[in-house]
């Protein structure tokens, strides 16, 4: 059967991926696993129920929902400027869009703690003039997610952009469809599935958020404090299985909320006929 | 629906890829515009539809002046190159597409869509392949639904770009022929594009030569092969054996029965080639190099002693006469030519 295969070297390259899978993803998560049994369950549970581990993972997940929802919106908007249209400065914008990739994340977060502060250069005019809050609120854990989200979607939307085939535009308009029923018909169910992905990208990693996040949220307990500080908090006080049973619970939420984005996602590519 | 093209000029950046054309085409046409690539076909039935407007110069159709009108206006149906299928749909919601984004005034409901989509399936005789995407298709089952989906909106005019260029050999001689016949059977003015003269001459009513942005010569497909107005149309339009006359070749000439002009050029066609065995090598010059079975015609490439520098010299006759003939390789052959167009 094996002797039939037309690529070749099937098993040593399964068998590297299984081999650095483990090394790198498996043995570390299982630790972690490992580490929270030692608590029996009433323990397990007396952490987690604690009303301010409960709001900070309200408040973490929400942020990242809202945030990566925003992200896939505006990352959406800017892969198609990018894809779409020629302008002076595009490749300068181009390199903008990475920065969040590579800025360290604490410099990005000290950086919008500084402008978003009440004294700060946008923070005062937010108050000011809308009366908004944005530093020390999870607004601001948002407007930080949405920061680190944003190359995520652009990035995995920009290559389909680009690989749409703009014919089908042509077709529809041939058929007497207008510009908006040609976006909402035939553009948007094609990108769609890339939109998802980048979503999906984009809320792990906000989930997980913890440099750009801790400078601007404030971390007022109940309102604007996130899990991963939670988590290094506990180590902090030399608390291990604190900090492993909140880190096991999010890990678990995190992998039920992807499971079911790839589910979605799913469904939109047989939608889409893919 | 007639079509009037008058002086459409389009340029890109500096590549003039129509210049001045005007075109007439009378309703009910099946039309080929054929060129070579880069002769600016294309543009020309993008101008048409409205997918690319031109620099100058107005499009005609039905009587109205239709230039600025936007594509999705003009009462047009755009076949594809690529058949560009909505590939997140079904087939039968691609066909749909076109009735479905009418304006809530004159969106047929539900059950008509249903029954006319259907019927245009059975039109394109693929009503078994209503719930498959277009990734399932064959290339010539999609463009029989980009077809379908063409004529859904009943268009005043189909049309088509390159329609067959993207099919294999033997789908495409199939797809030809339908093609025909189903504008026989709707009488849609339809104009298509190609570079493949075989395909112009076989499929349209009329055929537009264009080459530069220019056209060269507009006629039924008898008349452009039978009396080219030009060198180009010539030479583009079907076999032919150049030969420009000088004093050798005028010589020559004279003893297969055309008179040529010094520094003129002769364009024979190779059934206008007639040929005999000859008894001996000193009653002619021209020699059998080499032929080739082509079905019901036999091609015979010549070869003239006396004037080794030229071209070989491509004869064809029907298979049945060549045997007769008892011709073979190495024979010395006597030739005469019954018709040559002259050009300067």
């Amino acid at each position: 059967m094996t002797q039939s295969r037309i690529m070749p070297g099937f098993k040593p390259s399964l068998a590297y991926t299984l081999l650095y899978l483990a090394l790198i993803v498996l043995i570390p998560l299982s630790t972690l696993v490992f580490k929270s049994l030692q608590l029996n369950l009433e323990d397990y549970w007396a952490i987690i129920s604690h009303p301010r581990i409960i709001a900070s993972f309200r408040v973490s997940f929400l942020t990242s929902l809202i945030a990566s929802a925003v992200a896939g919106v505006f990352g959406f908007v800017i892969a198609w400027t990018m894809v779409r249209y020629n302008f002076i400065g595009k490749r300068f914008l181009d390199a903008l869009i990475d920065l969040p990739f590579a800025l360290p994340t604490a410099v990005a977060g000290v950086v919008l703690a500084t402008i978003y502060q009440p004294s700060g250069l946008l923070g005062k005019w937010l108050i000011d003039s809308f009366g908004l809050k944005v530093a020390y609120t999870p607004v601001g854990i948002v407007i930080a997610l949405i920061f680190v989200g944003i190359p995520f979607v652009v990035r995995t939307v920009e290559p389909v952009l680009q690989e749409f085939d703009t014919t089908m535009e042509e077709a529809a308009a041939s058929l007497g469809a207008s510009r908006w029923l040609i976006f909402a018909r035939i553009i948007f169910p094609n990108i769609f599935p890339a939109v998802i992905t980048g979503v999906s990208l984009a809320f792990a990693r906000g989930v997980g958020e913890y440099g750009s996040v801790i400078f601007i949220a404030g971390n007022l307990p109940y309102v604007s404090e996130i899990v991963p500080l939670l988590i290094v908090t506990k180590l902090e006080q030399y608390d291990y299985a604190g900090a492993t049973a909140i880190a096991l619970t999010m890990l678990v939420i995190s992998f039920v909320l992807l499971f079911l984005i790839n589910l979605l996602q799913l469904w939109a590519r047989r939608r889409s006929g893919q | 629906m007639s079509i009037v093209l008058s002086n459409i000029s389009k340029n890109f950046g500096q590549f003039a890829a129509l210049n001045n054309v005007s075109l007439e085409i009378p309703e009910g046409d099946l039309v080929a515009l054929l060129g070579p690539s880069g002769c600016g076909k294309t543009t020309l039935l993008r101008i048409i539809a409205g997918l690319e407007s031109p620099d100058a110069g107005h499009v005609v159709i039905n009587g109205q002046d239709k230039t600025s009108e936007h594509v999705s206006h003009r009462g047009i149906g755009f076949v594809f190159q690529h058949y560009a299928l909505f590939r997140h749909m079904t087939v039968f919601d691609n066909v749909a597409f076109g009735l479905r984004v009418k304006p809530r005034q004159s969106r047929p409901g539900e059950a008509e869509i249903s029954k006319k989509v259907k019927s245009l399936l059975d039109l394109v005789q693929l009503g078994w392949l209503a719930d498959r995407f277009p990734d399932q298709l064959s290339g010539g089952q999609r463009q029989r639904i980009a077809l379908a989906r063409a004529l859904a909106v009943e268009p005043n005019v189909l049309l088509l770009d390159e329609p067959f260029g993207a099919l294999d050999a033997s789908v495409r001689k199939d797809l030809r022929q339908w093609l025909r016949n189903l504008h026989h059977e709707l009488h849609v003015t339809s104009i298509f594009v190609t570079h493949d003269q075989e395909e112009a001459m076989e499929v349209a009513s009329q055929v537009v030569v264009l080459n530069h942005g220019q056209i060269e010569q507009q006629g039924a497909p008898s008349a452009i092969y039978d009396h080219p107005s030009n060198a180009f149309v010539s030479k583009f339009i079907g076999q032919t054996n150049i030969i420009r006359v000088d004093q050798a070749e005028k010589v020559w000439l004279s003893t297969t029965g055309l008179d040529g002009e010094l520094g003129s050029v002769a364009h024979i066609r190779p059934h206008h080639i007639d040929l005999s065995k000859a008894e001996n090598a000193s009653q002619s010059p021209v020699i059998i190099k080499d032929w080739q079975h082509l079905g019901a015609i036999i091609r015979i490439e010549l070869f003239n002693a006396l004037l080794p520098d030229t071209k070989s010299l491509f004869a064809e006759m029907p298979s049945e006469h060549f045997k007769q003939l008892t011709l073979d390789k190495g024979d010395h052959v006597i030739v005469k030519i019954k018709h040559a167009n002259w050009f300067n």
